[in-house]
């Protein structure tokens, strides 16, 4: 279980994040919420890699708050990033084998999973020569070749295509019913919100709403009509 | 450090079968040679003419060299004449292995005469060793005629070690000639290394790719030149990336000349630390910072 309690954070003088209390539990949580409402910030306080201004985090009763990136990773925790990093030199092989110590034939499957032919792409190199969508689908591979407990995943669905982004809907849902862990995902969209047990509706910093999808969708759809600057 | 593992080192442990020569210390040590391959000593200065006959395929041809004492200075002037229609294999490259506090210097002369519809792979490695004072200098000097339809890629690296390193590599592309060349240097303390790179297209359809990756650390300097002449119908591409870890300096100066309105000509650089998000993504899958750094730098170069 992870545990965040009043947590607050302040960039440039403006508030991102104000008074954040979660539980994450293991399930599959889908945080959603529109633009600038923190969503990225919040799952990168997750992962360590943006620290908190304010407030903690427990993983399991222990506080992790000041916990670096690499000791949370050692735990349990994986990220996959919204916008998947390339790398000159390094092969999708050497990426793989970082995140889970087997051979080729073992690491494959991770690749099946997110629609890619192992024997076309690991031995390519992790750079802008795969396109983004390809990117995307590799940088998910990582994180499910890691095999953890804790898994955040920043938009997965951003740059995949509708064909591929059904297979993905699948793969999350085998992903955790063979895990049986913590599943949190950053989405707005509706086939990942239907995947989850409790979505999260973040609204300029603040947690408007948890709940199921019942619950949210309608709230999700009248944060989409409104818009109070200019009153379309 | 012994001789046998130096060679290993330079040769990437490549076996000694067919035609090879081994040079140590400004001396033939030995040379092996067969039906398709021949290596004959210069008469008028030091070197060896290798010759490879047309329609050679599947041949590997090894020329080590050694440097195992300080105060040396050994310039050798290779040239390989390679026939038409050939598919070969060329492993060359310099050692130095200096614990002396005198100075070891090996300039290589290599000049390439490659006939038509022949393909040449040349790996070139070179590595410096030895806890002596003494500067361990190499300046490879690599000079290609490509005749038409030939093709050469050439991978050369610079491993550690070496103090002071200026290689220049002049080109010229006959029709519908290729070249490809992978250049990896990493320096570190106070060494300096220069590439520069002299390319001439001249026919019509040759093609030229040029990729520099360099890392420079400590207080170490490099700089990469090219000048690419587009005299005809052509296309090529020169790329230098170099990361720079500590307070080492990397310069890079394109220079692309299109001499006939068809030549297509791109010349790409960046030069800069290693990307912060490359380090996050590697620490979110479990490593070090330092674990990190070194995963990246040894990708880069491998």
């Amino acid at each position: 279980m992870i545990e965040l309690k009043n947590i607050c954070f302040f960039s440039e003088g403006k508030q991102i994040l104000k008074d954040i209390n979660l539980v994450f539990n293991n399930e599959i949580t889908v945080i959603t919420g529109p633009n600038g409402a923190g969503k990225s910030t919040l799952a990168k306080i997750l992962m360590g890699i943006v620290k908190p201004t304010s407030g903690s985090i427990f993983y399991n009763g222990q506080e992790i708050t000041n916990f670096s990136i690499t000791e949370r990773a050692k735990m349990g925790f994986s990220f996959a990033f919204q916008q998947p990093v390339k790398f000159k030199g390094l092969k999708v092989r050497d990426v793989l084998k970082i995140a889970n110590k087997q051979k080729d034939v073992a690491l494959s499957r991770y690749l099946k999973n997110v629609g890619l032919c192992s024997k076309e792409y690991m031995s390519r190199e992790l750079s802008g020569d795969l396109s983004g969508g390809e990117l995307k689908r590799i940088e998910i591979a990582t994180v499910l070749a890691r095999n953890t407990n804790v898994n955040i995943f920043d938009e997965p669905e951003a740059g995949i295509d509708l064909w591929s982004f059904n297979n993905l809907v699948k793969t999350f849902q085998d992903f955790q019913k063979e895990i049986n862990g913590i599943f949190i995902m950053i989405s707005h969209q509706e086939k990942m919100i239907e995947l989850a047990n409790k979505i999260v509706l973040l609204n300029s910093g603040q947690v408007e709403k948890i709940g199921t999808k019942q619950e949210v969708m309608p709230l999700i759809l009248n944060l989409n009509k409104s818009c109070k600057g200019c009153g379309v | 450090m012994e001789q046998k593992e130096l060679l290993n080192i330079i040769t990437d442990n490549a076996e000694y079968v067919g035609a090879y020569n081994i040079r140590v210390n400004g001396k033939l040590l030995e040379r092996s040679t067969n039906e398709f391959v021949d290596i004959v000593s210069k008469k008028d200065r030091d070197g060896i003419d290798i010759i490879v006959k047309d329609n050679t395929v599947n041949q590997t041809i090894l020329i080590p060299v050694i440097l195992t004492k300080g105060e040396i200075t050994d310039k050798v002037y290779n040239d390989f004449y390679i026939g038409k229609n050939c598919d070969i294999k060329i492993i060359a490259g310099c050692g130095v292995d200096n614990c002396s506090s005198c100075t070891s210097e090996h300039d290589g002369i290599h000049s390439f005469y490659v006939g038509e519809n022949s393909k040449v792979k040349y790996i070139e490695r070179h590595y410096g060793h030895g806890e002596g004072t003494g500067k361990k200098i190499l300046n490879p000097v690599t000079n290609v005629v490509l005749e038409k339809n030939s093709t050469m890629e050439m991978v050369t690296t610079q491993i550690e070690g070496v103090d002071n390193s200026k290689r220049v590599t002049n080109a010229t592309l006959k029709e519908s000639a290729s070249m490809v060349v992978n250049e990896k240097i990493m320096t570190n303390l106070n060494q300096k290394a220069d590439s520069e790179f002299y390319v001439n297209l001249d026919g019509e359809n040759s093609k030229a790719k040029v990729s520099s990756r360099v890392v420079a650390k400590d207080d170490s300097k490099q700089s990469f030149y090219s000048n690419v002449q587009g005299n005809s119908k052509c296309f090529a591409h020169v790329e230098c990336d170099a990361i720079i870890v500590g307070n080492a300096k990397v310069s890079s100066v394109p220079k692309i000349v299109a001499n006939c309105p068809d030549a297509s000509l791109v010349h790409e650089a960046t030069i800069g630390k290693i990307a912060g998000e490359q380090l996050l993504k590697l620490l979110t899958l479990g490593l070090s910072e330092s674990e990190a750094e070194k995963e990246i730098l040894n990708g880069f170069l491998k």
